[in-house]
């Protein structure tokens, strides 16, 4: 099947290449936007010590050295070590995976509860979606981090309970995304004739609807990684969040305690370091990548620029 | 506008009675019953000793079935003794703790709390209208993607590590140290905004972020309108387009940002108020949470949430008569 530019006659003037999605979006990505690829480099950078965190890390997770204890960096300890001796490099490696395992799980549960609360209720719309949507309000009204602080003082800390309480709060916060996402596609006529042909509310919503609003779908779990982490260390900074012996980000900043920073103030600055760095880029990537994927999806102001540039060349 | 505003207040009632209703809950309804939490902490602390848990309950009002005591902390229903004492007439509970009126305590502390958040938009604002405007005068240049990246990281600095660094490396490097105790504006104005200005900025820092980036997308979005062309082919300065003409209409959704960052200005509060000692509704919240002092929890959980939904109104009314087009939706 010719794809391209025809002349009048029918002829082909230009055949162009059909790359398949990721691949292409990766391309678009590296050429056209250099800070969301240094932002995915970063996020490839954590991903990368988080799976392999056993592998990377000098010293093992949480192993003492008494002996050792709040020394600055040095070639043994490459950050220095804190007030147990433990190695902060490996410290903020195993942190890494902890943040890793939080980020992607709970974008995975909150997306699956944003679709579940925000497509059906869309979908269904009339009374059903008023009366959902004053509870989603209602529960956007409550801040999160006071929420979140105020249930984990409640279970108790582990790490299951910290995925389930993060998931909950932003996945109803994200529904409203996918909602209006829902509203949006609703309006077009193919849903109109689906369900002219008898098409089940289920089967129109999982063959019509989610495969139209993947864009939203896949932004707002970029976004919701980023938020996720953040999160997490606020909530382990102020000791609502993973239990004593989990190293994370967030309650290495203040686990020390002010006198050991005092003495070896590196505890508060590479942690946190890591922690900024972290966000940063995959506040980057997901921007470059909403970027890459809202306007062009919608039908092709970058395929007509190489179009154009083809014509160029070949003329 | 009348409508529209009758319209959105009508709205606002569902959602508050929601509100209360989840805010009760959470309390109750979470596993981990309040009555064990406070019986292993007894038994940690004293050892030995009865504890007689009906007692207990019957202080705590627990011994009633639920609807009743959502009732009576709502105030439609009596209690035994005092009668008619909930939220509706302003009472939101006395502290376990304290054995003071939640009402009294979070009155107290308002004030600091409200000074903080209202430096914080202040500085925010100062910050990203600029340069978020700049970032959309000249766009995909080096202005433009260095306004991106600092707002970009100004999202991304976590408020608990700034703020722990302020603290750290001036008392290592200078030896200087943030005063304790609260300066009262009235007393002497100055050291007291000294002491907010450092929390405020760096609350802010994340708003700051936000608004810069819809400050830079609204006013993108307004310079390609057909009215902008306009002015330009008359021929005025760019100082009178961007300022005449296309600020104005930029700015209106810019407000409901800055309103609707309103719960995550609660939230930085409690980080920050918590590491600079300032002694305001965050920091009451979490020594309530960590003393397991429910009645406070729940009292201080309404009034902010009922706090963030009053202010979630003004901002819609406020878009509403800026914006007309908003109104006839």
């Amino acid at each position: 099947m010719a794809y391209g530019v025809t002349d009048s006659l029918g002829g082909t003037i230009v055949k162009l290449k059909r790359y398949p999605f990721v691949l292409d979006l990766l391309r678009r990505l590296v050429k056209e936007k250099p800070m969301g690829t240094f932002g995915g480099a970063l996020v490839l950078i954590l991903l990368l010590s988080g799976v392999f965190a056993d592998l990377l890390a000098p010293y093992g997770m949480n192993e003492v050295h008494l002996v050792d204890r709040l020394l600055p960096p040095s070639p043994q300890y490459v950050l220095g070590t804190d007030q147990l001796g433990r190695d902060l490099l490996s410290n903020i490696i195993y942190g890494a995976r902890i943040s890793v395992i939080i980020g992607l799980s709970c974008a995975c549960c909150a997306t699956l509860i944003s679709i579940a609360i925000g497509a059906v209720s869309g979908l269904i719309g009339g009374k059903f979606d008023m009366a959902v949507q004053r509870f989603v309000d209602a529960c956007m009204c409550i801040p999160t981090l006071l929420l979140t602080i105020t249930i984990m003082s409640l279970v108790g800390k582990g790490m299951p309970q910290v995925i389930a309480v993060i998931s909950i709060t932003m996945g109803i916060a994200g529904s409203r995304v996918i909602r209006s996402a829902v509203i949006g596609i609703k309006e077009n006529t193919y849903v109109e004739a689906a369900y002219a042909l008898g098409c089940s509310t289920w089967r129109l919503l999982v063959r019509h609807i989610l495969p139209n609003i993947l864009a939203p779908v896949i932004i707002n779990f970029t976004l919701i990684v980023g938020q996720a982490i953040m999160i997490e260390a606020s909530l382990s900074f102020l000791g609502f969040g993973v239990p004593p012996g989990v190293p994370s980000w967030g309650s290495m900043l203040s686990a020390g305690g002010r006198q050991f920073m005092e003495r070896a103030p590196q505890l508060a600055l590479y942690p946190g370091l890591a922690l900024a760095l972290t966000v940063y880029g995959i506040n980057m990537f997901g921007d470059a990548l909403r970027d890459l994927m809202d306007p062009r999806l919608r039908g092709g102001v970058g395929r007509y620029k190489r179009v154009e540039k083809m014509i160029k060349k070949t003329n | 506008m009348i409508t529209y505003a009758i319209r959105r207040l009508l709205l606002i009632i569902p959602t508050l009675i929601i509100i209360t209703a989840i805010v009760f809950l959470i309390v109750r309804f979470v596993p981990g019953s309040v009555i064990d939490l406070i019986q292993a902490e007894m038994a940690q602390a004293s050892g030995t000793g009865v504890f007689d848990r009906a007692a207990v309950e019957r202080e705590l009002g627990l011994d009633v079935p639920i609807y009743v005591q959502y009732g009576r902390w709502m105030g439609f229903l009596p209690f035994p003794e005092k009668g008619f004492s909930g939220v509706l007439q302003g009472d939101l509970g006395t502290s376990i703790r304290s054995h003071q009126s939640v009402t009294e305590e979070l009155l107290r502390r308002l004030p600091v709390t409200i000074e903080l958040g209202l430096l914080a938009m202040l500085f925010g604002a100062l910050v990203s209208l600029p340069v978020g405007v700049f970032s959309a005068i000249r766009q995909d240049t080096i202005g433009d993607y260095l306004g991106r990246t600092v707002a970009i990281i100004g999202i991304s600095l976590p408020a608990f590590w700034v703020g722990t660094l302020v603290m750290l490396y001036p008392s290592i490097w200078w030896g200087w140290s943030p005063p304790m105790a609260l300066i009262s504006f009235t007393e002497n104005p100055i050291g007291n905004l000294g002491m907010f200005i450092i929390p405020a900025m760096i609350t802010g820092l994340a708003l700051a972020g936000a608004s810069m980036r819809m400050t830079r997308t609204m006013m993108l979005e307004v310079l390609r309108q057909d009215y902008i062309r306009t002015a330009w082919s008359k021929g005025l300065s760019e100082r009178m387009v961007i300022a005449r003409h296309a600020l104005k209409n930029a700015l209106i959704p810019v407000v409901t940002i800055v309103g609707l960052q309103l719960p995550l200005l609660v939230g930085g509060a409690v980080i920050v108020e918590q590491i600079f000692c300032l002694p305001g509704i965050g920091r009451l919240m979490l020594t309530a949470i960590n003393q397991r002092d429910y009645p406070m929890v729940s009292g201080l959980n309404l009034f902010i949430a009922g706090f963030v939904l009053v202010v979630n109104l003004a901002v819609d009314l406020t878009y509403g008569f800026l914006d007309p087009r908003v109104r006839y939706k």
